[in-house]
């Protein structure tokens, strides 16, 4: 039962897969598969969490080879934590997608796409192995590749294009990676690889240069500075659902490789990397939030807060410290959410007005009251106002950062948490408050026959919010949680002791 | 021979950097599987290599005899090879794709989702 509480996040996105992959002709009984698929899914993720909270760090070896010759896979608190994030943003997403995406590109495979999209996730989380990571995250970016291209209109191809390129190119630094870490450590099982490293006949300078690869690879993938011009360019192309989801997890994903890496791994030479993670993080959350500022499209501000907030996600990794990672830890599982909420509410805003332009919108508050106090609590969430989610993130970051004397650091977070309230103050201006512009009447007509669509588009922007809110409000067992998961990724000894059954 | 090896992935490596930073679509398929070329073969190399001796244990033995070439790197290297086959395929087909709908080859036409849009 044990071995299959870590199997299941992984089985059941696949059988969901392939069971609807049988139902090709038929959109509806797809949806239907994608939703059971997702109970199951957002069930079966909660039971690995409270199992791993009372029993420790579960492994298990696929087909039964001991460790470190065979396939592990690993769940500890962390993994576990994003994996539920992960899935309680597919269970939103899926809901919006039957009302909120258009029938041609839900005839055409997005349900199943979706669910190996999430199966790549949960892959890439649970996996105790270094290749078999890459293998995941090649899962996963597949999907991201057919799902911002599904449709072909010209902004998606163009964003294809840019998004593939790119990861395409990640993905060859990291097995370069890969292979330097085989060739010097002669292992791929991540614990080992953890006692190997530490022994003195490791070669520092070879690990080094691996870990700069991985930094890189996975770099590109969370989309930290220099590295993150892709994401502007391309998550805000397809339509909402598909972007809402993609920005919602998949640069976490990478941000969580890096964490487990640059915890586990390569730790032994800390002079190099937490200066220049301090750099990178700091850069990162200007150059987002200035990005921003910028950008007069409520997507495409979005998606520059994203990469704004994988900057305090790397702060965390950059201090070093058990509460800073667990900030960090604390900060991607509410980034998960908020940004996906964010997204969704922009695809019920455009839903209803046909636009993403802040110029043309407005009057949203008096439209749609419910959707503004939603929008509302989801906007200060991400700012870090209290007693909202993002706030007790940002709170153990700058503890954290304080208490070893990071000032510089920490004022660049606070300072760019200013600049992000002004970027949602700016939004909730444009959409929310300032009066309607005047537009043609043929839109007007085309947005009322939608409006009865509008209630299903609720549903799932009230759920992330009660999500969003119980992080924030109830953030007791949450932090508590994510402090625990930060002690085990800081004491690896756990981990290898796991995996290694010594 | 493995004095020969890294000099090709070095070359393979800056002609695939200098296809990739041209604007025409088919130096960049060119460039993106030179690159996959190139990374294959240096983890191959870097598994170390060792000719004429296969890791198959004979029916007599119980272990394989020393010296034998690691399985395990060519075992990724498969792996590798089909996906970045499978990536390849699909950048192919979605420049086709580009080419179609844009009716242009060269990549600076294609700056329209990094623009900020314009004040009416």
């Amino acid at each position: 039962m044990n071995h299959l509480l870590i199997m299941l996040p992984i089985l059941i996105p696949l059988y969901g897969a392939i069971l609807s992959l049988f139902f090709w002709r038929s959109v509806r009984a797809q949806q239907f598969v994608g939703i059971m698929a997702q109970v199951c899914l957002l069930i079966a993720s909660f039971m690995l969490l409270f199992d791993i909270n009372e029993n420790g760090i579960r492994t298990t070896q696929v087909g039964s080879w001991p460790a470190p010759y065979g396939i592990t896979l690993v769940a500890d608190l962390f993994s576990a934590m994003i994996v539920i994030s992960g899935s309680i943003t597919g269970m939103a997403v899926y809901l919006f997608s039957i009302k909120g995406l258009d029938k041609a590109r839900q005839t055409f495979g997005y349900y199943p796409v979706l669910l190996v999209l999430q199966l790549g996730v949960s892959g890439a989380c649970l996996t105790g192995d270094l290749f078999n990571l890459f293998v995941w995250f090649e899962v996963l970016l597949i999907c991201c590749f057919v799902l911002i291209a599904l449709g072909g209109t010209k902004p998606q191809l163009e964003g294809a294009i840019k998004y593939v390129t790119i990861n395409f190119l990640a993905t060859n630094f990291l097995l370069a990676g890969i292979g330097v870490v085989y060739g010097t450590l002669g292992s791929l099982n991540l614990a080992e690889l953890a006692v190997l490293v530490r022994t003195p006949a490791a070669h520092p300078a070879l690990i080094n240069m691996a870990g700069m690869f991985f930094l890189i690879a996975f770099g590109i993938k969370a989309a930290i500075f220099p590295l993150f011009f892709w994401l502007p360019a391309s998550y805000h192309t397809p339509p909402i659902a598909i972007s809402a989801f993609i920005a919602g997890i998949i640069t976490k994903v990478g941000m969580y490789a890096l964490i487990r890496l640059f915890t586990l791994i390569f730790v032994t030479d800390q002079d190099l990397t937490i200066p220049l993670f301090t750099v990178l993080a700091g850069f990162t959350m200007v150059l987002g939030v200035l990005g921003a500022a910028s950008q007069n499209d409520f997507r495409k501000i979005l998606s520059f807060h994203i990469v704004s907030q994988i900057g305090y996600m790397l702060m965390g990794l950059a201090l070093f410290t058990p509460l800073a990672i667990a900030g960090s830890i604390y900060f991607i599982i509410h980034n998960i959410l908020v940004k996906t909420n964010l997204f969704l509410i922009s695809g019920v805003v455009a839903h209803r007005h046909g636009t993403f332009a802040l110029k043309k919108l407005g009057g949203v508050y008096l439209q749609q009251p419910l959707l503004s106090v939603l929008f509302f609590i989801s906007a200060f969430s991400l700012a870090g106002i209290p007693p909202f989610s993002g706030f007790w993130g940002k709170f153990m970051l700058a503890k954290a950062g304080f208490e070893i004397d990071s000032f510089v650091i920490v004022l660049v977070s606070l300072a760019v948490s200013l600049m992000t309230i002004f970027s949602m103050t700016k939004i909730w201006n444009e959409v929310f408050w300032k009066k309607k512009p005047e537009s043609d009447p043929l839109l007007e007509v085309m947005t009322e026959q939608k409006q009865h669509h509008n209630r299903l588009l609720y549903l799932p922007v009230v759920i992330m919010t009660v999500f969003i809110l119980f992080i924030g409000l109830y953030a007791e067992p949450v932090v508590a949680m994510a402090q625990l998961a930060a002690e085990q990724l800081l004491n690896s000894e756990l981990y290898i002791n796991a995996v290694l059954k010594r | 021979m493995e004095l020969i090896l890294p000099f090709i992935i070095g070359i393979l490596y800056s002609a695939s950097i200098y296809l990739i930073l041209h604007r025409h679509f088919f130096k960049l398929i060119l460039g993106l599987i030179l690159s996959g070329l190139a990374t294959n073969l240096f983890l191959f190399v870097i598994g170390r290599l060792t000719r004429g001796g296969s890791a198959i244990i004979g029916p007599d033995e119980n272990v394989a005899v020393e010296p034998f070439a690691d399985p395990v790197p060519q075992a990724l290297l498969l792996t590798a090879i089909v996906i970045g086959f499978g990536i390849q395929s699909f950048t192919i087909v979605l420049i086709k794709r580009v080419y179609q709908s844009f009716g242009t080859t060269d990549l600076d036409d294609m700056s329209t989702t990094d623009q900020i849009e314009e004040h009416h």
